[in-house]
């Protein structure tokens, strides 16, 4: 009992000690692009333009937002959901609908930034944001209610086969019955300004957008810290571990995975909200699988279920990918005088990290401590059941 | 867990049958509910255009060989180990791109000619060995590791083993689409309106007996029935004698040839290979091997038939959806079908799994 009040008083600990320090970084980096950056000479601006810009910390964030949503459904409750980009372009088309002049037919004016007299649907971002998430929570029970039944392969198909239709859906939506739901793949653009304490923010203004961002990213990490303290999240870690043995003690089975669905598909409506102000549009050819299996890689690399890990995980992955791969193979390619095309080598990065880390470290690099005891339970079984 | 399911069912015993009857009626409703549609919509086009149909579903049935070729590929590996092989489709992708660089670049041929067909049949062989020792080899480095794993595991090993067969794909095949000459013969002859290619039939002619040797091997050899045991119980095989490792290489080889060949066959009817083809065409196949009850080698062609004609004629006949919709009507019939009877067509959840 003592040694177990003094884990979770380490574990607090540990917390705070994350919080503050992604808080620390981010106040840093804020100061760094927001005051600092016009300051220093130009061969410092453009190295950090290359190895760290202020569009692709944005982009991160938005990336992390995603990870996190992603991490409550497969780290939490262990639903491998392969179709979040669903959620993400669901989320970014709440932004294209509501945010921008596209349905010409109405004017509906709610706290845009844009004047009364243009036509379409302006909603202020901060409406746009939960109006993104209802309607991302409302799909996310629309696809988790069918599989429910299903074993847990079965669920990642069908989520696999959600998230093929809807971007196919947006993708051919410039004429559903002579209806224009999504203009095709030209896609909606531009986007209203944000309105931030009375200042309009457009598509350039990086570094007030990053403050939203980030406090974004903070509002889902609290949302995903206390879920799982809370009953909900103790009941999402007893499905993930033994779905028999949870539901034998009472954890009501269709409820709470039908809330898993919810939280996580609501984060990524956030996400894609949040996307699409980030690049001034949504476009449907943008959402494809590879989307999901990026999420997925941030998850299992961070460590499934551990908020900072995920977060972490998402960071290092999503660098790689916009940065670190083109940026790096660039400076090889002149230091070697190589000719190799670094950003093709994202598949083979992508495929080892899920493969090698379930080989290797199933739970993650910063894991939790819980899901490496589960991960790891069966692991001598075999020589014990034969008896050799 | 065995003993503990039961108690579950007898403790539920009365309202797991009420349930059933409720399922067993919404089953039945949207069971008519879909024929009536899909008999209406048959009706109106084959009234509109006799030869336009008869011509999709030629298309569609010609499709359907190949899905059956790749669903076998799902439904035996989810039989024996009851994993979802995500990769398996990126077999029969690079299956694809390795034929058509055998055909056409390493022996030059670009024609029909007897030549041509020699060589077609040696990359029958070939192609086949080739994407046999891919799955073998993916089997044994990575899922052979995480056969005790929790599901999660090899599931995500599975994705990730696709993206790596992918990135082969793309630096082997390039980014792009590549179109390949055919060295079967060209030309068709009609009947009622409709135009058969001869590839059709050579289609027909290699899948045909390649699905009656799979079902010969399953049901008759020693082999087959090791394959079996091992389906139904790993251990208990085990003490038999069964060399259980040895059987899983065997299944997972079976489904990689048969990815191979259709690889094959895609490149030498539709021409084509493209490093995403495998993921489309694999989550079409699956479907299939759902449709027909996974685990069930029937019901994988039957379904993979199915889904190949749905899909002939949802592109090809004039009051449709057309091909834009393709996907989106294939994974609409997936989850409808997981809501409404995820057991598919033949298979049921008490019988052998192969």
């Amino acid at each position: 009992m003592m040694a177990k009040k003094i884990n979770g008083a380490v574990k607090e600990h540990s917390q705070k000690k994350w919080a503050i320090g992604f808080l620390i970084a981010a106040i840093l980096i804020y100061i760094l692009y927001a005051f600092v950056v016009e300051r220093v000479p130009y061969s410092v601006q453009s190295f950090l333009q290359t190895w760290l810009s202020a569009t692709s910390l944005n982009e991160a964030l938005v990336w992390v937002i995603c990870a996190l949503g992603l991490n409550i459904v497969v780290g939490y409750a262990g639903l491998l959901d392969l179709g979040y980009v669903a959620f993400w372009a669901i989320g970014g088309y709440s932004a294209g609908w509501f945010m921008s002049a596209f349905f010409q037919q109405v004017n509906v004016h709610l706290g845009g930034t844009t004047v009364v007299q243009h036509r379409g649907i302006h909603i202020s971002f901060w409406g746009v944001l939960i109006l993104g998430a209802i309607i991302c929570a409302f799909f996310g029970v629309v696809i988790g209610a069918p599989t429910l039944r299903l074993k847990s392969d079965y669920l990642a198909l069908v989520t696999l086969g959600f998230g093929e239709i809807i971007p196919q859906v947006f993708v051919n939506g410039e004429n559903i019955g002579g209806f224009n739901l999504s203009n095709g793949t030209k896609g909606i653009t531009p986007l209203d300004n944000i309105n931030l304490l009375g200042k309009q923010l457009g598509p350039f203004d990086l570094s007030q957008k990053y403050i939203i961002f980030v406090g974004l990213t903070a509002v889902m990490v609290f949302i995903s810290l206390r879920l799982r303290s809370g009953r909900l999240g103790r009941a999402w870690l007893a499905i993930r571990e033994d779905e028999l043995a949870a539901s034998m003690m009472g954890v009501p089975l269709m409820r709470t995975k039908l809330s898993a669905y919810a939280v996580g598909a609501m984060a990524g409506g956030i996400g894609g909200v949040a996307f699409a102000t980030h690049v001034n549009g949504v476009f449907a050819d943008r959402f494809n699988f590879s989307i999901s299996i990026i999420l997925l890689a941030m998850v299992v690399l961070g460590g499934m279920g551990n908020v900072w890990g995920v977060m972490v995980g998402a960071l290092v992955v999503a660098w790689v990918n916009s940065t670190g791969l083109p940026a790096g193979g660039n400076a090889i390619n002149k230091a070697f005088g190589t000719n190799i095309n670094f950003p093709s080598y994202n598949f083979l990065i992508f495929g080892l990290v899920l493969v090698l880390m379930m080989l290797f470290k199933r739970e993650g690099l910063l894991p939790e401590s819980r899901l490496k005891m589960v991960l790891h339970e069966h692991d001598d079984d075999e020589s014990v059941s034969v008896g050799a | 867990m065995a003993t503990a399911t039961k108690v579950a069912q007898s403790g539920r015993v009365h309202t797991i049958s009420k349930s059933e009857a409720r399922r067993k009626l919404i089953e039945r409703v949207a069971a008519v509910l879909f024929s009536t549609i899909a008999i209406l919509w048959l009706g109106a086009n084959l009234i509109k255009s006799p030869s336009q149909f008869l011509q999709a579903t030629i298309g569609g049935l010609s499709n359907g060989a190949l899905y059956a070729l790749i669903a076998l590929g799902y439904t035996l590996v989810y039989g024996i180990i009851e994993l979802i092989n995500f990769a398996h489709g990126d077999l029969f992708m690079l299956g694809g791109v390795f034929s058509a660089n055998f055909i056409s670049i390493w022996f030059g041929q670009e024609k029909s000619s007897p030549k041509g067909w020699l060589i077609f049949l040696l990359c029958l062989l070939a192609v086949m060995t080739f994407t046999a020792s891919i799955n073998v080899g993916i089997e044994r480095f990575a899922y052979r590791r995480l056969r005790r794993a929790p599901k999660l595991a090899p599931l995500i090993t599975a994705v990730g083993m696709s993206f790596i067969l992918q990135f082969v794909g793309l630096t082997w095949n390039g980014s792009g689409q590549k179109s390949w000459n055919s060295v079967l013969p060209g030309g068709a002859f009609v009947v009622g309106g409709a135009k058969i290619y001869y590839v059709t039939l050579i289609l027909f002619a290699v899948t045909v007996p390649l699905l009656l040797f799979l079902t010969y091997v399953v049901s008759k050899t020693r082999q087959g029935k090791a394959m079996r045991a091992t389906a139904q119980d790993q251990d208990a095989a085990r003490l038999m004698g069964i060399n259980v490792n040895r059987t899983i290489s065997f299944t997972f080889a079976l489904g990689g040839a048969l990815a191979g060949a259709a690889g094959l066959l895609y490149v030498e009817t539709i021409g084509t290979t493209a490093f995403n083809l495998g993921y489309q065409l694999g989550l079409i196949a699956f479907t299939a091997a759902v449709l027909g009850g996974i685990g069930n080698l029937t019901g994988a062609v039957l379904g993979a038939v199915l889904i190949g004609v749905i899909q002939g004629l949802n592109d090809g006949l004039p009051i449709g959806l057309g091909q834009q919709w393709s996907q989106t009507v294939v994974f609409s019939i997936l989850i409808l079908l997981m809501v409404f009877k995820p057991a598919g067509i033949l298979g049921t959840p008490t019988t052998e799994k192969v």
